[in-house]
C-alpha cells in the first residue's frame, strides 16, 4: 500500500477514481434536481448558478443527469469487468493448471475470439437481443476475458514448478486447494491491474455503444446518451457535448493511471 | 521459411471452423429464433419475409444440419441477400438473367474501410516512431514525461467524442473541411486535380482520428522496445567503439525495437475494422462500419452475419501476413518453428 501511495501515477489515478465513485454513490443526495423531470420552459439553458451544466433539449438538468449517468457507466464497468475476470480466472487457471488437450482447446478458443473484430461481436449480438444495461454488461463482459485468461495462464505455468507449490503437492494438498489457496493468490498483482485497466476500456465501450443508441437506453441516462444529443444540439448548446465528453475521459484516464500505477509499484521487477 | 509458411496457413483451418461455430452461435442466441426476434421488434414483419429467413438459415432443420449448411455457405462465401429493399447480394456481385450485374454491398465498403485504416495506421507509424525514440532517449526527463502524459490521453480519449469536437470545431465553425461523406455533389464534374483535392478534404478528419488513438499505443511500444534494446551489450559496445549516438540509435537500436511492431499491426486489424463502426457513421463514410451499424440498427441479419464473417477472416489473414513478414525478417522465428 505504501509503494502505492509513493507511486504518483497511482495516486492521481486513485484519486480520481474516488471522487467518481463517490459522485456516483450519493448521486441522489448531491443532484439538485431530478434528472429525469422534463421542463419544457427551461429548454437548453447554458450553464448558471442554478443549472450548472446548462439544460437539454427537454429541459433536464444537465449536471444531475450526469451524476446518475455515472452511476450507469460505472455499474457497466465494474459489472462486465467482474464477469470477464471470473470467466478468465476460471479459463486460465485451468489451462495453466492442468495444461494438456484442455490447454490447447482453450488457448484456441482465445485465439478465435481474439481474432474476431470485438465492436462487430459486441453489435451483432446486441442486435439479435435487445439493446438493455444488462445485456451490454453482459455483451461485454463476454468478449473480453481473453487477456485475463492468458495473464493467469502465464503465471500458472510459471507458478507451478515453483518450490512451495511441489511441496505442498508432496503434502498431498488437493488441485481446488492448490488452485485457489496457492497459486491464485500468489498471481494477483497481474489480475488486479488487469481488471482496473479493463474498468477503462469497459466505460469507454459502454459510451461508444449509448452514443449509437445501441447502449443504455433513454430516458436512462448515460453520459453516452447524452453526447447522442449533444451531437443533435451541437451548433445552440456546447455544453451538451463538452461535459459527458470530459466525464468519460477523466473517469478513463483515472482507470488508466491507476492501472499502470499499481502495475509499477506492485510488480516487483520494475521496482529497484 | 515455405515450410513456416505452411504450417502457419494451416494453422488458420481450426481458427475458421472456431469463428463459424461462435457466428453460428450469435445467430442462435435469440430466444426462439431469429423470426420471432425479427417478428417482435417490427410487428409488420410479413410471413412472407419470415419464411424468407427460415428458407436461408434452414431453421426447420435439426441445429447439426443447419450448422452444416452454415459452413458450406461460408466456405463458398455466400451470404445470401441483404433484407433491405433493395436486395442487394450480401458479398460479392451476381449477374441475373439479362446479364445486369448487381455489385455486392461488401464488395463496394470493403476497400473503402481497408484504405483509410491503411492510411491512418501509415500516419500513426510515420509520428509515433520518432516520438518513442524521443521519449526513449530523453527517459524520465520532460520530455519523455510530456510524452507520456500524451500517450494517456490519447488512451483515454474518447475516438467518438474527439470526432464530434474536430468535426464542429473545423467543419462547422471555421469550414476548413467537409464532414460528411467521401465526395462532393458535384465529385463528377471536377478535374482529376480538384478530386483528389476533394477526397483528400472528406477523408482528413475520418484518417486523422483514429491514427491519433493509434498513436498512444505505438509510442508506448516504440518506446519500451527502445529502453530493452538501449540496455543490451551490442549497443554499449557500439557506443564505446566511438559511434555516433545517432548512428548508433538509428541503425543498431531501432532496428530491433521496430521488428515486433509489425506483430503489433497485425493485432490491431480487428480494432481498426471494429473502431470504423462510429468513425464511419459520425462522418457518413459508405465502408464496413456504417454498411454494419445501419444492418445492426434494421437487423438485416444475411449483412451483420456477412460482415462478421469477413471482419474475422481479414483479422486472420493480416496476423497470417504479419507473421510470415515477421519470420522473413528475423531469421530466430522460423528456424525456432521450422526446427
Amino acid at each position: 500500500m505504501k509503494r502505492v501511495l509513493a507511486n504518483p501515477l497511482a495516486c492521481w489515478g486513485l484519486g480520481i477514481t474516488v471522487i467518481t465513485l463517490l459522485l456516483a454513490l450519493f448521486a441522489p443526495a448531491i443532484a439538485p434536481f431530478d434528472p429525469d423531470a422534463i421542463d419544457v420552459k427551461q429548454i437548453l439553458l447554458s450553464p448558471s448558478a442554478s443549472h450548472w451544466m446548462g439544460t437539454d433539449g427537454l429541459g433536464r438538468d444537465v449536471f444531475s443527469r450526469m451524476l446518475f449517468g455515472a452511476r450507469i457507466s460505472l455499474m457497466v464497468g465494474f459489472v462486465a469487468v467482474g464477469i470477464a475476470t471470473v470467466i478468465g480466472v476460471l479459463l486460465g487457471a485451468i489451462s495453466g493448471y492442468y495444461r494438456g488437450w484442455v490447454d490447447i482447446f482453450i488457448m484456441r478458443l482465445v485465439d478465435v475470439m481474439l481474432s474476431i473484430p470485438t465492436f462487430f461481436l459486441i453489435l451483432a449480438v446486441i442486435a439479435f437481443l435487445t439493446p438493455s444495461i444488462w445485456n451490454i454488461m453482459i455483451v461485454i463482459g463476454l468478449t473480453s476475458w481473453m487477456g485475463v485468461t492468458r495473464l493467469v495462464r502465464a503465471e500458472f505455468l510459471s507458478l507451478r514448478e515453483r518450490e512451495f507449490v511441489l511441496s505442498t503437492k508432496a503434502l498431498g494438498a488437493g488441485d481446488l486447494r492448490l488452485i485457489f489457496w496457492h497459486l491464485l493468490p500468489n498471481s494477483l498483482t497481474p489480475i488486479i491491474v488487469s481488471t482496473v485497466l479493463g474498468i477503462a476500456s469497459a466505460v469507454l465501450v459502454e459510451s461508444g455503444l449509448s452514443f449509437l443508441g445501441l447502449g443504455v437506453q433513454p430516458p436512462q441516462a448515460s453520459w453516452g446518451n447524452i453526447l447522442t444529443d449533444g451531437k443533435e444540439y451541437i451548433q445552440f448548446a456546447w455544453w451538451l457535448s463538452l461535459f459527458p465528453g470530459l466525464a468519460i475521459l477523466f473517469t478513463v484516464l483515472g482507470y488508466n493511471l491507476l492501472g499502470e500505477g499499481l502495475r509499477d509499484a506492485l510488480d516487483p521487477r520494475t521496482t529497484n | 521459411m515455405m515450410q513456416y509458411v505452411l504450417k502457419r496457413v494451416l494453422w488458420m483451418g481450426p481458427l475458421l471452423i472456431g469463428i463459424s461455430l461462435i457466428s453460428f452461435l450469435i445467430m442462435h442466441l435469440a430466444p426462439g429464433d431469429i423470426t420471432t426476434t425479427e417478428a417482435s421488434f417490427n410487428p409488420k414483419t410479413s410471413q412472407e419475409s419470415i419464411q424468407k429467413l427460415r428458407k436461408l438459415y434452414h431453421l426447420d432443420e435439426p441445429v447439426m444440419v443447419q450448422y452444416g449448411y452454415w459452413l458450406k455457405r461460408m466456405v463458398k462465401l455466400d451470404f445470401g441477400n441483404s433484407f433491405a429493399s433493395h436486395q442487394r447480394p450480401v458479398f460479392w456481385q451476381t449477374k441475373d438473367a439479362q446479364g445486369n450485374v448487381t455489385k455486392g454491398l461488401i464488395q463496394e465498403a470493403l476497400p473503402i474501410t481497408l484504405i483509410i485504416s491503411f492510411i491512418s495506421m501509415m500516419l500513426s507509424i510515420i509520428i509515433s516512431v520518432p516520438l518513442g525514440v524521443i521519449a526513449a532517449r530523453k527517459h524520465k526527463k520532460w520530455q519523455d514525461n510530456a510524452i507520456t502524459i500524451f500517450i494517456f490521453l490519447g488512451f483515454s480519449i474518447p475516438t467518438f467524442w474527439l470526432s464530434l469536437l474536430l468535426m464542429y470545431w473545423l467543419g462547422v465553425i471555421h469550414h476548413l473541411v467537409p464532414i460528411s461523406g467521401i465526395h462532393s455533389i458535384n465529385y463528377d464534374s471536377l478535374g482529376a486535380v480538384d478530386r483528389i483535392y476533394d477526397t483528400t478534404s472528406h477523408l482528413f478528419l475520418p484518417i486523422v482520428i483514429p491514427s491519433l488513438t493509434g498513436l498512444a499505443g505505438l509510442t508506448l511500444f516504440i518506446k519500451n522496445g527502445m529502453l530493452d534494446v538501449l540496455h543490451q551489450d551490442y549497443i554499449t559496445t557500439a557506443l564505446a567503439k566511438g559511434l555516433a549516438e545517432s548512428t548508433v540509435i538509428y541503425k543498431h537500436a531501432l532496428r530491433n525495437a521496430l521488428l515486433p511492431l509489425v506483430t503489433i499491426l497485425g493485432l490491431s486489424i480487428p480494432g481498426l475494422i471494429g473502431g470504423s463502426v462510429i468513425s464511419e457513421t459520425l462522418f457518413a463514410i459508405p465502408g464496413m462500419g456504417k454498411l454494419f451499424y445501419t444492418a445492426v440498427l434494421m437487423r438485416d441479419f444475411p449483412v451483420i452475419m456477412g460482415i462478421l464473417t469477413i471482419g474475422s477472416a481479414l483479422t486472420l489473414v493480416g496476423n497470417l501476413l504479419a507473421d510470415i513478414a515477421y519470420a522473413w525478417a528475423d531469421p530466430r522465428v522460423r528456424r525456432g518453428v521450422a526446427g
